[in-house]
């Protein structure tokens, strides 16, 4: 650190308590998942599978699906998306609060699918930022539950900006 | 009662008359006992005048038989009778037709769009209009990336 | 930020009858209109006074897709119509192109295909009467069925390779045969549905909570079921024994001994019920079509439509211009124009399909229960109470991409 500088840089303590903070407030968001589960079409019923007690969602905390935006914090978007269906996601998607995440479910949610025509949106990327991408069609639980699994540690490595040096 | 019939894959089918469609159907559901009415789709022959082929098929659920009706209808004037006085099923089907080839179902006086949303232009199950051809209704979002 | 997004559809109505009607939107986001129908609802306090039904929300374009594909490319899109009991579909069109054709499929394929749409139908009566009761709180009910349903998934992806959705059938067969051990493991998969039913029975049956929630509520006669064109266990629940089983006899079922169940009053108890009965006699047929299936080819031997053996098409110079051109062009259906319908989980599941000649078809258009289902479940809608949709529409068994295509 040069004499005369405008920045004042952070202390080694700081930055300490902070990366600490981030730790600790990554691993209880990561495990406290609040899904809204955009269901549309055939990857409902891989949804249904991952989420019973066969291949539980409820080891990850992800188990309680909350069917209001307000109050939920990851957005699955389970299926294919059509133009006539796009201006509900994009709404359902404005309504939630961040932090918030998205995955999209399927390989009609990410693509398209082979649904390349006039009626499906190709892809939900198109109208709203995508965090985890899960093709399949349907994908198997397993691949949904890894999928979940990478979200949580992308989760984990964010920066949460709760506690900085202004507050 | 109809111009040509013909027996196809083991359904009689009958050629009518567009504007003789509300007398047969009166006449198959009321005398000869076909109370279901299973669907109404068209056929896009392009190169053909009359260019549309409206299908209607029915079922009579006590002698466990179909019956096929098809009219022909031109493209400028792709009208039709609504079968909504008869079959409260007529309803969605004839909005789906009207959808997707542009029939008139005269008599029918809720033609919304039903598998479209309002604001598509065209006829997508017509021979012209290009697969691909997408009317979005949310504009897409400049970069893919996230945030 | 401020959006000012566009209403995809224009209800039917945005003023209520009187002073005090409410006009409330419900989906099509929403976890009891299983997946994507809109109900614009009039309301007078508690008491819907009548309903405005939106589908196609999952319309994705089913019918333009299948006129750019071959006849077999298509398998897969037909799959995906009622995805819950996905194996009947493809049946039901391969039954369609297979009349075109006049093709007469193998007693075995007859009856594996009988035996799969039974099973077919157990998993969608499984997932519609799990959701059904998840949505009136009985999540006990819907953990036990889906893990059945599971089972089932994870058995006929030893099977067919996949879970949901197959692409198993073919024209002219089906892709291949079962392999070992799969008949026992049916066995006993049947046998442990039949205890979690009998527990489900138990725990719902006579629930004086399920009883006053679904008991006179959603109430349809055989006449209105009629004309508003419904079919399958909706119009089963009226009293009417209408199947296509019965009545008229496709694959096997004419060898089978099974019943019709039938309903008393027509409301969601007597749906519930009737889907539950139907389960049963399903197994029943299953294990009788296990005892009546004997060793023999599954595919038809008609070149025209039916892949050659891989080691024919390696050394053999016909049978690689028959695979190619059966790949490349797809299988050359005759001109002519066919209606075939089944019995799908949800009723009649007709496919009207027109061929010109060559490889593609020309039509292909999909009869749809749900899709006339929604054109009348207003009337199972109307006069009755906000809280009554819940349950009438998990009694109707909606199934979006049937519905819409």
């Amino acid at each position: 650190m040069t004499a005369g500088s405008s920045e004042r840089r952070p202390s080694a303590a700081f930055e300490y308590l902070t990366t600490r903070k981030d730790e600790f407030v990554g691993w209880a968001r990561k495990f406290s998942l609040f899904p809204y589960p955009f269901v549309t079409a055939c990857c409902a019923m891989e949804f249904m599978s991952v989420s019973s007690t066969l291949y539980d969602t409820d080891r990850f905390g992800a188990a309680l699906p909350r069917f209001t935006p307000r109050q939920s914090d990851l957005l699955m978007v389970v299926g294919t998306v059509t133009h006539k269906q796009a201006p509900i996601l994009l709404k359902v998607y404005e309504q939630m609060c961040e932090p918030k995440w998205v995955i999209a479910f399927g390989v009609c949610a990410t693509s398209g699918g082979f649904y390349q025509n006039y009626a499906a949106l190709p892809g939900i990327d198109k109208i709203i930022p995508v965090d985890l991408y899960i093709p399949g069609c349907p994908p198997r639980p397993e691949m949904v539950i890894d999928g979940i699994m990478k979200l949580q540690d992308r989760i984990a490595g964010d920066r949460h900006a709760i506690i900085n040096e202004k507050f | 009662m109809a111009e040509e019939a013909t027996v196809a894959h083991g359904t009689l089918v009958l050629l009518i008359e567009p504007a003789r469609l509300l007398e047969v159907v009166r006449t198959l559901k009321d005398t000869l006992g076909f109370d279901m009415f299973l669907d109404v789709t068209a056929v896009d022959w392009p190169e053909r005048n009359p260019r549309f082929d409206v299908v209607w098929h029915f079922y009579s659920t006590r002698q466990h038989v179909r019956v096929r009706i098809k009219a022909r209808v031109p493209e400028r004037d792709p009208t039709v009778d609504s079968l909504i006085g008869l079959y409260g099923s007529a309803r969605y089907m004839e909005r789906e037709c009207h959808d997707m080839y542009g029939i008139v179902f005269r008599g029918n006086d809720d033609l919304r769009p039903i598998l479209l949303y309002e604001g598509f232009e065209g006829h997508p199950l017509r021979k012209d209009y290009p697969k691909q051809k997408e009317q979005p209704l949310v504009p897409y979002r400049a970069s893919e990336a996230r945030k | 930020m401020s959006l000012k997004l566009p209403n995809p559809i224009r209800p039917a109505f945005d003023k209520g009858g009187t002073d005090s009607a409410v006009i409330v939107n419900i989906g099509p986001s929403h976890p009891a209109t299983h997946g994507t129908i809109q109900i614009v609802a009039e309301l007078d306090g508690e008491r819907v006074v009548r309903t405005d039904v939106h589908c196609g929300y999952l319309h994705r374009g089913f019918e333009k897709e299948c006129e750019s594909h071959t006849w077999h490319n298509l398998i897969p899109y037909v799959d995906r119509l009622n995805y819950c009991s996905a194996l009947i579909n493809d049946f039901a069109y391969c039954e369609a192109v297979e009349k075109l054709m006049d093709i007469e499929i193998t007693p075995r394929c007859r009856h594996l295909r009988t035996l799969l749409s039974e099973y077919s139908r157990i998993a969608d009566h499984l997932t519609c009467i799990a959701a059904a009761l998840m949505e009136l709180g009985a999540m006990t009910a819907f953990l036990y069925l889906v893990t059945i349903r599971d089972y089932i998934y994870e058995h006929l992806a030893a099977l067919t390779g996949a879970r949901v959705t197959y692409s198993y059938g073919r024209i002219g067969g089906l892709a291949n045969d079962v392999p070992e051990g799969w008949l026992k493991r049916l066995g006993e998969i049947l046998d442990e549905m039949d205890t979690f039913t009998g527990r489900v029975h138990g725990l719902v049956d006579r629930n004086r909570i399920f009883i006053d929630r679904t008991r006179d509520v959603g109430v349809l006669g055989t006449a209105e079921a009629i004309n508003w064109g419904f079919t399958g266990p909706i119009l089963r629940s009226t009293g009417a024994a209408r199947d296509l089983r019965k009545d008229t006899p496709y694959l096997s079922y004419a060898e089978l001994d099974f019943e019709v169940p039938v309903g008393i009053k027509g409301d969601n108890y007597d749906r519930y019920y009737v889907r539950m009965r139907e389960i049963d006699e399903s197994a029943h047929m299953i294990r009788q079509l296990v005892d009546m299936l004997e060793p023999g080819p599954i595919n038809v031997d008609d070149r025209r439509c039916v892949f050659p053996e891989k080691t024919l098409v390696y050394n053999e110079i016909e049978s690689l211009i028959n695979h190619f051109k059966l790949v490349m062009e797809g299988p050359q259906v005759p001109p002519g124009e066919v209606y075939s319908a089944q019995e799908g989980a949800n009723g009649e599941l007709g496919f009207y399909v027109v061929s010109v000649g060559g490889g593609v078809p020309w039509k292909v258009h999909c009869r749809s229960p749900s899709f006339v289902h929604m054109g009348g479940v207003h009337r199972m809608l109307d006069g009755y109470q906000l809280a009554d949709i819940v349950p009438t529409f998990g009694s109707v068994n909606m199934i979006g991409g049937e519905c819409d295509r």
